[in-house]
């Protein structure tokens, strides 16, 4: 039993950490929270069942083809709903910009693609236990995606750029860095990342439209324990969500898991409203 | 007398919107009450499901259209009324409750949740509080599927049956529609009250909210509660209108058609709200084909309406505000009223700042500072930009914790971190750049500013007793005292971001004397207006401490602080340059290099 809670437990965990560093990566470029951080969740899932079973592609374009609809999703993100709302003065707008934007994808998937959860091909034939895909690909996905990041922030000019604007966008600005398109990028980025916590976390969640909704709010837990922008906060809070969930469901039933989750998110956010590990907030006169 | 006139013409027009604002809503009651005529039960019950709609969404309109706090899972709130109405009356898990003690049980699980699930919103950001709404609609649709015992899991439990007088076909009808009724009486008397207005203040100006004493926390609690309340009711009534209620009846999805109808109807108003209720919920019936594209037709006007029109039909049909206002308008300030506006204080007060430092980081933003504002004078505060004039005021007005020093008031300290405690202590104060709430009336502006003098509580104004009515006249009529004082009472009805800049000036003033301030603290007030108007700004300013009250100015206009001010301090780089009577400071020879220059 302790196996399966730790492996199912840090594989959810995995995906719910690359959701939530989804979060990030579009808030560090624009200081908004985007509800298309689930839909990609979820489509990550949809569009790799959609061209491994459907399409009969190999696994390999089937993973770039959908990496390729996260960005561009990403992209269409940027330039229909933040955009124009950043322009505007009301700029909490976004969360009715993003959401309605998610949820036009959402029914759209429910009606071309259904709305019964349909099973994700499996990718890489070894198993059962620990060898499973289902448990190590998305752990794998997300190791990769912080190491990735990592090199990107670190190494490449194009990266400090994006820290640069997360920094100051202002000063970023005035230094000439192009702050839409990088934005345009980030949201790109951030589109493949979201699509592949989907795609590998798929064979465990299924593919299914209803995904949306878990994913933004399971998330978008680690990235209100882990301070918002810190995506080691969001890989520690996320394998960390994982693993209680999965603790809990076993130990005293799915109700209570997931109040317990709810329970312990809002006690968090009143306690440490910047995260467990986040600075202190603005000045607001 | 002059200023009787002068509040004359105000109030006719007031009574008049009140008229033309009663008449949609007398056509709606009609038609409402007359519906049964028809004998059509497929159209009875469409409304039915329009009335127990629009039961959460009246609530749920005060939290998102007046709050502005983005409440999308309100959903969540019918589910628990109708599961727990449902469960209760079936007898699942208790034995069986009676249906109306069953419903009541619902509307008050709701309010317990709505305040649980608002928590978040009453000191975060607001898209914490729009995700701790969806992911309480998440989880409470996962319980719902898995507490088989009680919910009937998936395959769900039967709904309750009302006995007489409200049984099921018109009986049940008449409930709703009542209900419906008061659910709207009740928003609208809360709407129209002061505990509205401060909803809209913290809504588009926070800060302005909290100096003039409203507290954020207890307000939002009590409007939890009410929406909460009734969506739990709602709730309770759709599980009877359902006959049987499954998981599946409670899609995300609804959430969003609440949500649109609030925000195409405009935020703000009651009406539009209703009426775009009773159009999203009419309107699947009659284009069949496209049902199965509704929600997804439903987002998509979401994104219109937040990209397009923010305002929604209701700034659209604002024709009142369209009107041409007179050009050239002059505001002449009529100091000899004030006397009528503050209390006479005889007694000597002062506040006293004694080595006060703050530090943001590295940046000694005050550095040590001596400063005492007293009774009847006027004080004036300058120095050159970043010299620490705001950051001090701030300080005073119980935005900043200094780091070291005394802030006190007649030798008690005043405490930090609680700027909604100052109105408490008749301390008042303007901004650099004037915080209003450009949708709402002068008037309604400047009466935000008496919020701490209402004696009725929350509930006495969603009833309409008699102790809101006395409070409302009497806001009223200060706050159209105070803006004839200012010179604006011939804007009193006009949409406050119609204003020009100097006259926003003179609002923030009307606002600030709403408190009858023992202290009053300026931020900047002559910026921006022409030389006769600070001249008459001067006057009045210089008015106001005579009657007893102590005023810090904190300006640029050196003409206007040597010609008001009974002291000057002179600040720099956070530390005091130089304080003295204005002929001390003139001749000042630092202040002179510093800052005047020769």
């Amino acid at each position: 039993m302790l196996e399966s809670i730790v492996s199912y437990g840090l594989a959810v965990g995995a995906v719910y950490a690359l959701i939530g560093i989804t979060y990030n990566v579009m808030f560090s470029a624009s200081r908004v929270f985007s509800f298309t951080a689930g839909m990609l969740g979820m489509l990550g899932g949809v569009l790799g069942a959609l061209f491994i079973t459907k399409f009969g592609l190999p696994v390999i374009v089937g993973l770039v083809l959908v990496l390729a609809c996260g960005a561009l999703l990403g992209i269409v993100t940027e330039i229909l709903t933040v955009r124009p709302v950043l322009k505007s003065i009301e700029q909490h707008l976004y969360v009715l910009s993003t959401l309605a934007f998610a949820l036009m994808v959402q029914q759209l998937t429910a009606i071309e693609w259904g709305t019964e959860a349909q099973p994700f091909p499996r990718l890489i034939p070894i198993g059962p236990g620990w060898l499973d895909q289902q448990f190590w690909l998305p752990m794998l996905a997300c190791a990769v995606t912080i190491v990735g990041l990592e090199l990107l922030y670190r190494k490449t000019l194009i990266g400090r750029a994006f820290l640069a604007i997360a920094e100051d966008s202002y000063a970023a600005r005035a230094l000439g860095l192009p702050e839409t398109r990088l934005r345009m990028a980030s949201f790109a980025l951030a589109g493949m990342i979201g699509t592949l916590a989907g795609f590998t976390g798929a064979e465990m969640l299924l593919a299914f439209f209803g995904n949306q909704s878990i994913l933004n709010f399971y998330g978008f837990v680690p990235v209100a324990l882990g301070g918002m922008g810190s995506n080691r906060g969001a890989v520690i809070g996320g394998l960390a969500l994982g693993l209680f969930q999965q603790a809990a469901n076993f130990l005293v039933g799915g109700i209570f898991a997931a109040v317990a989750v709810f329970v312990v998110f809002i006690i968090v956010l009143l306690l440490r409203p910047e995260g467990l590990a986040g600075a202190a907030t603005a000045r607001r006169v | 007398m002059t200023d009787a006139t002068a509040s004359a013409q105000p109030v006719r027009v007031f009574s008049l919107a009140r008229i033309e604002g009663a008449l949609p809503w007398i056509a709606l009651g009609l038609v409402g009450l007359l519906l049964p005529l028809l004998d059509d039960s497929y159209i009875g019950v469409i409304a039915q499901r329009a009335y127990i709609y629009w039961i959460l969404s009246a609530g749920l309109n005060l939290v998102v259209g007046y709050a502005g706090q983005i409440a999308i899972g309100w959903v969540s709130m019918l589910t628990l009324g109708a599961y727990a109405t449902a469960s209760l009356t079936a007898g699942n898990a208790t034995p069986p409750w009676h249906p109306y003690l069953a419903l009541v049980a619902g509307g008050a699980l709701g309010a317990v949740f709505g305040v649980v699930v608002g928590l978040p919103a009453l000191r975060l950001r607001t898209f914490y509080f729009a995700m701790t709404t969806l992911g309480f609609a998440t989880i409470v649709t996962q319980v719902a599927l898995a507490w088989k015992s009680v919910t009937g899991g998936g395959v769900g439990t039967p709904g309750p049956v009302f006995p007489w007088p409200f049984e099921p076909g018109w009986g049940f009808y008449y409930f709703c529609f009542f209900l419906a009724a008061l659910a709207t009486w009740m928003t609208a008397n809360i709407a129209s009250s002061r505990f509205g207005r401060a909803l809209v203040a913290i809504r588009d100006a926070e800060v302005a909210a909290e100096a003039s004493g409203i507290a954020k926390p207890r307000l939002l609690v009590a409007v939890f509660l009410f929406a909460g309340a009734l969506g739990g009711v709602a709730g309770g009534l759709f599980s009877s209108l359902q006959s049987y209620i499954t998981p599946d009846a409670f899609t995300f999805e609804m959430s969003v058609l609440f949500f649109i109808a609030i925000l195409i109807g405009g935020r703000g108003s009651i009406l539009g709200p209703a009426l775009g209720t009773i159009i999203l919920t009419a309107l699947p019936e009659f284009a069949a084909p496209l049902v199965q594209w509704s929600t997804f037709l439903y987002a998509a006007l979401l994104l219109v309406i937040v990209l397009v029109i923010p305002g929604g039909i209701a700034d659209l049909l604002d024709y009142r505000n369209r009107r041409p206002l007179e050009q050239h308008r002059e505001i002449v300030a009529r100091p000899e009223l004030l006397s009528r506006v503050l209390d006479k204080r005889s007694e000597r007060n002062a506040i006293a700042l004694t080595g006060v430092s703050l530090h943001f980081g590295g940046v000694r933003a005050i550095d040590g500072l001596d400063l005492e504002i007293r009774s009847g004078e006027v004080h004036g505060l300058i120095g050159p930009n970043g010299s620490g004039k705001t950051t001090t005021l701030n300080v005073i007005s119980g935005y900043y914790r200094p780091n070291a020093g005394q802030l006190r008031l007649n030798g008690t300290d005043l405490p930090f971190d609680r700027p909604q405690a100052r109105a408490g202590y008749r301390i008042a104060r303007t901004f650099q750049t004037p915080r209003l709430v450009g949708g709402a009336s002068v008037l309604e502006n400047v009466m935000i500013g008496g919020m701490v003098d209402g004696s009725g509580s929350f509930a006495e104004s969603m009833l309409s007793l008699p102790r809101h009515h006395r409070d409302e006249k009497r806001l009223k009529e200060a706050a159209l005292l105070a803006l004839a004082t200012v010179g604006l009472e011939q804007l009193a009805p006009v949409r406050a971001d119609r204003l020009q800049h100097s006259e926003l000036r003179f609002m923030e003033i009307a606002r600030a004397l709403m408190l009858r301030p023992a202290f009053l603290l300026l931020d900047e007030p002559a910026a921006g207006l022409s030389a006769e108007e600070i001249r008459r700004l001067g006057a009045l300013i210089k008015a106001i401490s005579r009657e007893g009250t102590g005023v810090l100015l904190v300006e640029h206009h050196a003409d206007l602080i040597f010609d008001i001010c009974d002291r000057v301090t002179v600040l720099n780089l956070g530390k005091t340059l130089a304080a003295g009577t204005p002929d001390e400071i003139r001749s000042h020879r630092e202040v002179v290099s510093a800052y005047l220059g020769a």
